[in-house]
């Protein structure tokens, strides 16, 4: 993943607490086994109402979601993040996010930045007022500065890590096999574990549990 | 100082600090059919799945429930099961999928199986994974990329949680149920209240649940947000895992039980946040509104937005959910009924609803289904004739599944349509554009396909 160090652009104020990944991404989606393509998807039912911010001319070709509290609550569907990036946006700024949809964010390489209410409620009024003024977010000093103001944003320390590094967490912890190889040896024999060849029920093969 | 269970759990799990982060090995991974981007993942980095022998699949968001003999209607489902089936194949993972007498909701067929034991920990590409910390195992809720991390390394980067105990004293009155208890909670702790933290259930009105009953409780750890939720496993629970298939037998079964006695939080350990409430004034509950956070008792009404602490909020939440405000919950009547998910589909559930309906009929007009959560769960209901007593009263019999809870294969209700469900989700269009749901007790729903309405099920 390329390092985020800042991310900057238009916004779109999204005045709403807890969005649900269900609006983000609506089921109907998720049989889909790409990972690329879900940026049209986004919000497919709220789209529907010409009223929906995302319908507004205004606003179209914001890199920044200004958004409510709680946002991405709900269902841990990645889809989720990868529709608001591959529509466009490479940073959502709410006063709280679900747990799930932070790690998701980072993974993806999109930045969740947890702001005050009162800041995310003047962003949201700038982008009202001047929908082509801009905003930017420095990882580096944590500064959130757009035209009329500045203040700070918060990352959780890891997610900051991970954006500014650019990491790869399968390949950070492949680094680490040993260590893993090491404790295996020493887990209780109880432990789940399934003999795939004497379970029946379970199958392995194209035809795995066609047989009852 | 003492430690939390959790606590305990985390640091027998801690193979290493990274950057920050710990790194703790996960003993069960569960895999069902949406993520297959995850091994996609794996196939472009060239590696295998570290140990197909602790990775299960199974196929549940995406099945049909009806007859099953039959070819999938929906060629992207099919496609996608096939995938999991290839991917299966290709790794050797282990997989329960469509037509083994063991498929079913990847969280009901892990604590069934006993493949979720205490003192253990387990990661799920999905967010009700805390159900299984009802047997006392740190599970996580993950999404697709951390799942390529569990196939490929067995382990799993995560921060620290802050430790919350939700203390439940008294007992649950007659007629009240474990899913009111967890509604409770979570309208108490809030939509996303328990962000952050790992929520222990403690106290004597826990203690006396059974197992599914813990499992209910702790499935909806997820609404007020919290990725881990947990009990400390006790006789009820060794009871429990002892009768199950895979449990472990023997000289493994007697160490076990040695460890398992021992999981418990210390007299001493300090929680960062508690939380009390008693069991005795809990009633049956419904939600009004489009959050599972907001719900009142059967007896009540539904708020009025000036009423609500965020009137906003609760306007657009009574907007789509067709309610002004203000209306008596008993004077709400129903399109539909659904007994089902991960939350509210094992036998005992069944078993709740089925005692309602017992010579009774299906209001007219209400359309009603039973989606056991697993093939197992099913044969047990069908062998107790419970699946004669859904459908005399004009309940459809189904095969198991996620279906209504999220609408993804054809179980979808329709625009407008009020629905009584066992669920753990009321989003908007979560089971269908424009549905509007109401969470409750499988014994709330039964009595309400009767009626037509909801009502307090300890009335009818
Ligand atoms: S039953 Fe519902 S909540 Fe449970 S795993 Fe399936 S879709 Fe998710």
């Amino acid at each position: 993943m390329e390092p985020v160090l800042w991310v900057r652009g238009r916004m779109m104020p999204l005045v709403r607490d807890d969005v649900d990944t269900d609006q983000i991404m609506p089921k109907q989606f998720l049989s889909r086994v790409e990972r690329d393509g879900f940026g049209e998807f986004v919000f497919h039912e709220w789209r529907r109402d010409p009223e929906f911010v995302f319908n507004d001319p205004r606003f179209s070709g914001a890199r920044i979601l200004v958004a409510g509290s709680n946002f991405g609550s709900g269902s841990s569907r990645e889809h989720a993040v990868w529709g608001l990036q591959q529509y466009g946006f490479d940073a959502v700024v709410a006063p709280s996010f679900s747990d799930i949809f932070t790690g998701n964010c980072a993974q993806a390489g999109v930045v969740p930045a947890v702001v005050p209410p009162e800041l995310c409620r003047s962003l949201q009024a700038a982008a009202e007022r001047d929908p082509d003024s801009g905003v930017e977010l420095d990882l580096t000093t944590m500064r959130v500065m757009w035209t009329g103001g500045s203040g700070t944003f918060h990352l959780d320390d890891q997610v900051r890590e991970v954006l500014l590094h650019g990491l790869d967490d399968v390949a950070l912890v492949l680094g680490q096999l040993d260590v893993i190889t090491q404790y295996e040896r020493a887990r209780p024999a109880w432990m789940p574990h399934l003999d795939v060849s004497v379970v029946p029920g379970a199958a392995v093969g194209p035809d795995a549990g066609t047989t009852p | 100082m003492g430690k939390t269970l959790a606590q305990k759990l985390w640091e027998q799990h801690l193979v290493d600090r990274i950057r920050g982060r710990d790194l703790l090995y996960i003993d069960l991974h569960l895999v069902h059919e949406l993520s297959p981007q995850a091994f996609g993942g794996l196939d472009i980095r060239g590696l295998p799945v570290r140990r197909p022998a602790a990775t299960v699949a199974t196929m549940d968001h995406n099945v049909p429930t009806g007859d099953r003999s039959a070819p999938l209607r929906d060629p992207l489902a099919a496609a996608q099961l096939d995938l999991l089936r290839r991917n299966c194949a290709t790794h050797g993972v282990p997989l329960f999928g469509l037509g083994s007498h063991r498929q079913g909701i990847v969280h009901v067929l892990g604590p069934e199986t006993g493949l979720t034991r205490p003192g253990i920990t387990v990661a799920c590409g999905d967010s009700h994974t805390a159900t299984h910390g009802a047997l006392g195992a740190l599970a996580f809720g993950i999404g697709t990329s951390q799942v390529e991390q569990v196939l490929a390394t067995q382990c799993l980067l995560v921060n620290p949680l802050r430790q919350l105990a939700v203390e439940v004293d008294g007992a649950l009155p007659v007629g009240v149920t474990p899913k009111d208890l967890a509604l409770t909670v979570v309208r108490l702790l809030g939509f996303g209240g328990a962000t952050g933290y790992a929520v222990e259930y403690r106290g004597a009105a826990v203690r006396a649940l059974s197992v599914e009953g813990r499992l209910t409780l702790c499935n909806m750890s997820a609404e007020a947000g919290a990725r881990v939720g947990l009990i400390a496993p006790d006789d009820t629970t060794l009871a429990y895992v002892r009768e199950r298939r895979f449990a472990p037998i023997d000289e493994a079964w007697r160490e076990a039980e040695r460890d398992w006695r021992a999981l418990r939080t210390d007299g001493d350990a300090a929680f960062d946040r508690v939380v009390s409430l008693r069991a005795d004034e809990i009633e049956p509950t419904v939600t009004w509104g489009t959050t599972p956070a907001m719900s009142v008792p059967v007896g009540g009404r539904v708020p009025k937005p000036e009423e609500s602490p965020n009137g906003n909020q609760a306007e657009q939440a009574l907007d789509y959910m067709g309610l002004v405000g203000g209306e008596r919950i008993v004077d709400l009547r129903l399109d539909r009924v659904f007994i089902g998910s991960c939350t509210n589909s094992r036998i005992e559930d069944l078993r709740m609803a089925a005692n309602v309906l017992d010579g009774r009929k299906v209001a007219h007009g209400v359309k009603a289904m039973v989606v056991p959560g697993s093939v197992p769960v099913k044969i047990q209901a069908e062998q107790e004739g419970l699946d004669e007593v859904f459908r005399r009263a004009g309940f459809e019999w189904r095969e198991p599944g996620c279906s209504l809870c999220l609408g993804m294969n054809e179980d979808v209700a329709e625009r407008g349509e009020r629905i009584a469900s066992t669920s753990n989700r009321n989003f908007e269009g979560r089971q269908g554009a424009g549905a509007r749901t109401h969470l409750v007790s499988p014994a709330m729903a039964a009595a309400a396909a009767v009626t037509g309405h909801f009502v307090d099920v300890r009335e009818v």
